[in-house]
Protein backbone atom coordinates (compact mmCIF):
# COMPACT_ATOMS: atom_id res chain seq x y z
CA UNK A 1 0.00 0.00 0.00
CA UNK A 2 1.13 3.30 -0.39
CA UNK A 3 0.54 6.56 1.57
CA UNK A 4 -0.85 10.05 -0.45
CA UNK A 5 -2.27 13.28 -0.33
CA UNK A 6 -5.45 14.35 -1.61
CA UNK A 7 -5.16 16.98 -4.01
CA UNK A 8 -7.92 16.88 -6.05
CA UNK A 9 -11.52 15.42 -7.53
CA UNK A 10 -12.71 13.91 -10.86
CA UNK A 11 -15.91 14.37 -12.24
CA UNK A 12 -17.00 12.04 -14.79
CA UNK A 13 -20.43 11.70 -16.13
CA UNK A 14 -20.54 9.14 -18.92
CA UNK A 15 -18.59 5.76 -17.07
CA UNK A 16 -19.00 2.70 -16.54
CA UNK A 17 -22.39 1.90 -14.49
CA UNK A 18 -20.25 0.52 -11.79
CA UNK A 19 -18.55 2.92 -11.19
CA UNK A 20 -21.86 5.34 -10.60
CA UNK A 21 -21.98 6.84 -6.74
CA UNK A 22 -18.69 6.33 -6.39
CA UNK A 23 -16.49 9.42 -6.16
CA UNK A 24 -12.98 9.72 -7.54
CA UNK A 25 -10.05 11.74 -6.09
CA UNK A 26 -6.62 12.42 -7.40
CA UNK A 27 -3.90 11.57 -5.15
CA UNK A 28 -0.37 12.89 -4.86
CA UNK A 29 1.90 10.18 -3.67
CA UNK A 30 4.17 11.27 -0.64
CA UNK A 31 6.91 9.38 1.34
CA UNK A 32 6.65 8.55 5.09
CA UNK A 33 7.87 12.51 5.79
CA UNK A 34 4.99 13.80 4.02
CA UNK A 35 7.16 15.33 1.25
CA UNK A 36 5.38 15.07 -2.13
CA UNK A 37 7.14 11.79 -4.59
CA UNK A 38 6.80 11.67 -8.33
CA UNK A 39 3.34 10.89 -9.66
CA UNK A 40 -0.21 10.77 -8.80
CA UNK A 41 -3.30 8.31 -8.60
CA UNK A 42 -6.84 8.69 -9.62
CA UNK A 43 -8.61 6.46 -6.34
CA UNK A 44 -12.35 5.32 -5.41
CA UNK A 45 -12.74 6.67 -1.99
CA UNK A 46 -14.29 4.32 -0.10
CA UNK A 47 -13.98 5.90 3.62
CA UNK A 48 -15.12 9.53 2.72
CA UNK A 49 -11.62 10.89 2.69
CA UNK A 50 -11.49 14.75 2.25
CA UNK A 51 -9.14 17.57 0.37
CA UNK A 52 -5.54 17.79 1.70
CA UNK A 53 -5.37 14.30 3.98
CA UNK A 54 -3.23 11.90 4.29
CA UNK A 55 -4.49 8.75 3.22
CA UNK A 56 -3.55 4.61 2.40
CA UNK A 57 -3.64 3.73 -1.20
CA UNK A 58 -4.05 0.14 -2.35
CA UNK A 59 -3.16 -0.58 -6.05
CA UNK A 60 -3.96 -3.12 -8.19
CA UNK A 61 -6.76 -6.02 -8.39
CA UNK A 62 -6.83 -5.87 -4.58
CA UNK A 63 -8.28 -2.62 -4.75
CA UNK A 64 -11.29 -4.67 -5.43
CA UNK A 65 -11.65 -6.15 -2.33
CA UNK A 66 -11.95 -2.09 -0.80
CA UNK A 67 -15.55 -1.78 0.63
CA UNK A 68 -18.22 -1.83 -2.15
CA UNK A 69 -15.97 -2.31 -5.13
CA UNK A 70 -16.28 -6.08 -5.51
CA UNK A 71 -16.69 -6.88 -9.25
CA UNK A 72 -15.83 -2.98 -10.11
CA UNK A 73 -13.50 -1.86 -12.65
CA UNK A 74 -11.32 -0.33 -10.32
CA UNK A 75 -7.39 -0.89 -9.91
CA UNK A 76 -6.85 1.64 -7.13
CA UNK A 77 -9.13 2.76 -3.57
CA UNK A 78 -8.39 4.86 -1.38
CA UNK A 79 -8.68 2.69 1.68
CA UNK A 80 -7.52 4.54 4.93
CA UNK A 81 -7.14 8.07 6.44
CA UNK A 82 -3.97 8.51 8.30
CA UNK A 83 -4.01 9.45 11.42
CA UNK A 84 0.09 9.80 12.03
CA UNK A 85 3.10 7.73 10.71
CA UNK A 86 5.76 6.77 12.80
CA UNK A 87 9.23 6.42 12.11
CA UNK A 88 11.86 4.24 14.16
CA UNK B 1 8.59 -11.03 -2.71
CA UNK B 2 10.90 -9.66 -1.31
CA UNK B 3 13.40 -8.63 1.84
CA UNK B 4 12.26 -5.61 3.71
CA UNK B 5 13.24 -3.47 6.92
CA UNK B 6 10.65 -2.16 8.90
CA UNK B 7 10.71 1.37 10.03
CA UNK B 8 7.89 2.56 11.24
CA UNK B 9 4.47 2.69 11.55
CA UNK B 10 1.40 3.57 10.28
CA UNK B 11 -1.69 4.93 12.48
CA UNK B 12 -5.56 5.24 10.90
CA UNK B 13 -8.22 5.19 12.53
CA UNK B 14 -11.02 5.72 9.42
CA UNK B 15 -10.31 2.80 7.41
CA UNK B 16 -11.80 -0.19 5.18
CA UNK B 17 -13.55 -2.39 7.44
CA UNK B 18 -10.89 -5.32 6.56
CA UNK B 19 -8.38 -3.44 7.91
CA UNK B 20 -9.68 -3.65 11.72
CA UNK B 21 -7.16 -4.55 14.03
CA UNK B 22 -4.27 -5.12 11.49
CA UNK B 23 -1.09 -3.25 12.28
CA UNK B 24 0.05 -1.08 9.42
CA UNK B 25 4.15 -1.39 9.40
CA UNK B 26 6.18 1.18 6.64
CA UNK B 27 8.70 -1.17 4.99
CA UNK B 28 11.75 -0.39 3.30
CA UNK B 29 12.93 -2.65 0.53
CA UNK B 30 16.62 -3.68 1.58
CA UNK B 31 19.17 -2.42 1.05
CA UNK B 32 17.75 1.83 -0.18
CA UNK B 33 14.08 0.48 -2.07
CA UNK B 34 11.09 2.13 -1.90
CA UNK B 35 8.97 2.26 1.62
CA UNK B 36 5.92 0.70 1.59
CA UNK B 37 3.03 0.35 3.69
CA UNK B 38 2.36 -3.03 4.46
CA UNK B 39 -0.07 -5.21 6.72
CA UNK B 40 1.56 -7.17 9.14
CA UNK B 41 0.54 -11.15 9.07
CA UNK B 42 2.92 -12.39 11.83
CA UNK B 43 3.46 -9.45 14.31
CA UNK B 44 6.61 -7.99 13.05
CA UNK B 45 8.50 -4.77 14.71
CA UNK B 46 10.91 -2.26 14.26
CA UNK B 47 14.38 -2.90 12.87
CA UNK B 48 13.18 -6.17 11.73
CA UNK B 49 14.37 -7.84 9.16
CA UNK B 50 11.22 -9.46 6.63
CA UNK B 51 10.04 -11.22 3.96
CA UNK B 52 7.51 -9.04 1.71
CA UNK B 53 4.43 -9.92 0.07
CA UNK B 54 3.73 -7.70 -3.02
CA UNK B 55 0.57 -8.27 -5.28
CA UNK B 56 -2.93 -9.38 -5.00
CA UNK B 57 -1.32 -12.43 -3.48
CA UNK B 58 -0.28 -10.47 -0.54
CA UNK B 59 -4.07 -10.84 0.99
CA UNK B 60 -4.19 -14.17 0.70
CA UNK B 61 -2.55 -14.20 3.82
CA UNK B 62 -5.22 -13.66 5.87
CA UNK B 63 -7.59 -15.42 4.06
CA UNK B 64 -10.86 -16.15 4.76
CA UNK B 65 -11.15 -12.66 5.84
CA UNK B 66 -11.03 -10.40 2.80
CA UNK B 67 -8.30 -7.80 3.82
CA UNK B 68 -7.30 -5.24 1.09
CA UNK B 69 -3.85 -4.92 0.71
CA UNK B 70 -1.69 -5.60 -2.06
CA UNK B 71 1.54 -5.63 0.45
CA UNK B 72 1.85 -7.76 3.50
CA UNK B 73 4.45 -9.06 5.80
CA UNK B 74 4.34 -12.58 5.74
CA UNK B 75 7.64 -13.86 7.70
CA UNK B 76 10.12 -12.64 9.84
CA UNK B 77 13.93 -13.79 8.87
CA UNK B 78 16.14 -15.35 10.89
CA UNK B 79 19.14 -15.78 8.68
CA UNK B 80 19.95 -15.51 4.84
CA UNK B 81 22.90 -17.30 3.00
CA UNK B 82 24.37 -15.19 0.13
CA UNK B 83 26.10 -17.57 -1.75
CA UNK B 84 27.41 -19.93 1.03
CA UNK B 85 28.00 -17.31 3.74
CA UNK B 86 25.61 -16.13 6.14
CA UNK B 87 24.63 -12.77 5.97
CA UNK B 88 24.39 -10.23 8.88
CA UNK B 89 20.88 -9.05 8.49
CA UNK B 90 20.25 -6.43 11.84
CA UNK B 91 21.62 -2.82 12.75
CA UNK B 92 24.77 -2.79 11.34
CA UNK B 93 24.27 -4.47 7.71
CA UNK B 94 21.04 -3.48 6.40
CA UNK B 95 22.10 0.29 5.60
CA UNK B 96 24.52 -1.00 3.32
CA UNK B 97 23.01 -3.77 2.20
CA UNK B 98 24.41 -7.29 1.84
CA UNK B 99 28.13 -6.06 1.39
CA UNK B 100 29.76 -8.94 3.28
CA UNK B 101 28.57 -11.16 1.14
CA UNK B 102 30.76 -12.74 -2.02
CA UNK B 103 28.37 -11.22 -4.52
CA UNK B 104 28.80 -7.85 -2.70
CA UNK B 105 28.49 -5.60 -6.49
CA UNK B 106 25.16 -7.43 -7.10
CA UNK B 107 23.20 -5.95 -4.06
CA UNK B 108 20.36 -3.88 -6.00
CA UNK B 109 19.33 -7.40 -7.22
CA UNK B 110 18.15 -8.22 -3.86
Amino acid sequence: MLLGRIVGTVVATRKDPRLEGKKLLICRLIDPDGNDEKGYLVAVDTVHAGFREKVLLVQGSSARMAYGCKDTPVDAAIVGIVDQVSQD
Amino acid sequence: MYLGKVIGRVVSTIKDQGLDGRTLLLVRRVPNGPVVVAVDAVGAGAGETVYVCRGREASFAFKPADVPTEASVVAIVDTVAWGDRPMALQEDSTDSGPAGGPDADKKDEL
